[in-house]
């Protein structure tokens, strides 16, 4: 028992993983840089990103490249991320999850109700984030559309700018508070305790299936 | 190019207050008097020679307006509406260019510090060297004016010659009219001659006869004398331009503090977290049975 508890299981593969930095990487460059339009506070940012004109210039261009990581990797993981009966439990639950009460929240397959919360929420939102790019995009898109719309555009691209914001930054907090979280999307492998203290049902599933 | 001799009362993207030492700036307008306007396109012309601008040869369009839209190249233009009013058709055009609005849409939505200033005589200008090329002015304009260069990635719009105005000159559309169609001076003395000429049109039976100077921007540094005043729409301007709600949002100090607030939100809540919880980690090997 105790050496199968530190014995090494496969969480994230090295496709997975290495798209999973990628977007990470992307994501940093968008929201800096939008950050740095949206907001005079923030314009010095442009000045450590290319300079304005180039950053507003890339700015899309990167965009265009989150949707490309970003949606063939929510496909790899959309199998893990069906809402289950538990997950609503695990919702239920949350705020004694956070307190480290340890509530019964029944068995947790690979992902749990707060990572499929952040899967779903960043599944439209990166879709509304692009749509709206496209019609701020200069100078290509943007002139056919009318100055209205593109004022509503620019409303929503920034408020959902926000809200990913708030994703992300629980995402990353969830990783660090999760000791193993991070080593996990670095390495790729989590001990076997690890997995069967915070996703039994997967553990079992993998590790049934190893026939270990 | 910031220019010496006018004082910047209004940035784009400002952190700071901008200089308020001169008090005593002469707030000036263009006055246009459409029912004397010929259409002879002598102000594009002067537009032209003095700004130094050479849009492309276009082609004929089956109407006289020419070019067919205002461009990077061309900051003025004669639209020659045809609309019928009173049974009788009728050639409204109206000299188009930017406004000079008194709360300027594009400025407010500017991301770039100082790429667009409004000088103290409410001249609002670009100053190219700053601007990004975004176009977001384009979408903060109730106008319509500024036009993005596909060459330069800047935008551009007619400057109400402030280059000349700076030195004591009138613009060159004003210098070039030969019907007097066009004025310059102090916004109070072109209102007063605005009223004068209302009164002129209505003797001559223009009984809805108005002077444009739309409050929904504040007023506006180029002021027009309508004949038909009461359709400001024939002549193709917007009858209540205004910014509107939802730049007025996008664009505010409060939706930036809301974003700020926000961020500080999810990293305080982080952190204040991990220091009355702590990590979540694996209990050691005996307590395995214990199951979250």
């Amino acid at each position: 028992m105790t050496a199968k508890g530190k014995e090494l299981i496969l969480r994230h593969g090295n496709g997975e993983r290495v798209t999973h930095w990628a977007v990470a990487i992307v994501f940093t460059f968008l929201f800096l840089s939008g950050l740095a339009l949206f907001s005079p506070f923030f314009f010095w940012l442009s000045f450590v990103l290319g300079g304005g004109s180039l950053m507003r210039f890339i700015h899309p261009l990167v965009g265009v490249a989150l949707v490309l990581l970003f949606y063939p990797y929510a496909a790899m993981l959309v199998g893990d991320n069906r809402w289950l009966p538990n997950d609503s439990k695990w919702v239920q639950h949350m705020g004694a999850y956070m307190r480290k009460e340890h509530p019964d929240i029944g068995e947790t397959h690979k992902y749990n109700g707060g990572q499929k919360l952040m899967f779903w929420s960043m599944v439209p939102l990166i879709f509304i984030l692009a749509a709206t790019g496209v019609l701020l995009w200069q100078p290509w898109f943007a002139p056919h559309f009318s100055a209205e719309a593109r004022r509503a555009a620019g409303l929503i691209h920034s408020i959902c700018a926000f809200i990913m914001f708030v994703g992300i930054g629980i995402h990353v907090y969830a990783a660090i508070w999760t000791k193993g979280a991070i080593d996990a999307m670095i390495r790729g492998t989590v001990t076997r305790a690890w997995a069967r203290f915070h996703h039994p049902a997967w553990e079992r599933d993998v590790t049934g299936k190893d026939g270990r | 190019m910031p220019l010496q001799s006018l004082d910047i009362k209004n940035q784009s993207a400002r952190t700071s207050t901008p200089p308020h030492a001169a008090h005593s700036t002469t707030e000036v307008a263009k006055l246009i008097d459409i029912s004397r306007c010929i259409g002879c396109k002598a102000c594009q012309s002067a537009c032209m020679e003095w700004n130094d601008l050479r849009d492309e040869v276009g082609v004929q369009e089956g109407f006289y307006t020419s070019p067919a839209d205002l461009s990077d190249q061309s900051w003025t233009l004669m639209r020659f509406n045809e609309e019928v009013i009173d049974g009788r058709l009728q050639w409204l055009i109206l000299k188009d260019g930017c406004y000079h609005c008194e709360d300027p849409g594009c400025l407010k939505t500017c991301p770039a510090p100082g790429a667009i200033v409004q000088y103290s005589n409410g001249i609002v200008d670009f100053h190219q060297e700053q601007c990004i090329g975004c176009g977001y002015c384009t979408a903060g304009c109730p106008f319509h004016i500024p036009r993005l260069s596909g060459k330069d990635a800047k935008v551009y719009k007619c400057t109400l010659c402030s280059d000349r105005v700076s030195v004591g000159l009138e613009p060159a559309c004003v210098k070039s009219c030969p019907t007097g169609a066009l004025g310059f001076g102090s916004k109070e003395d072109m209102l007063f001659q605005a009223e004068h000429r209302l009164d002129d049109l209505r003797e001559r039976g223009f009984a809805r006869a108005a002077v444009y100077d739309p409050k929904g921007v504040g007023g506006t540094h180029v002021v027009l004398v309508l004949p038909h005043g009461d359709r400001p729409e024939a002549y193709g301007l917007p009858a209540n331009p205004r910014v509107g709600p939802l730049l007025n949002v996008w664009r505010s100090g409060l939706a930036r503090a809301a974003g700020v607030a926000t961020m500080a939100a999810v990293l305080a809540a982080g952190i204040l977290h991990y220091m009355r919880h702590g990590p979540l980690e694996v209990p050691p090997e005996g307590d395995q049975g214990v199951k979250p």
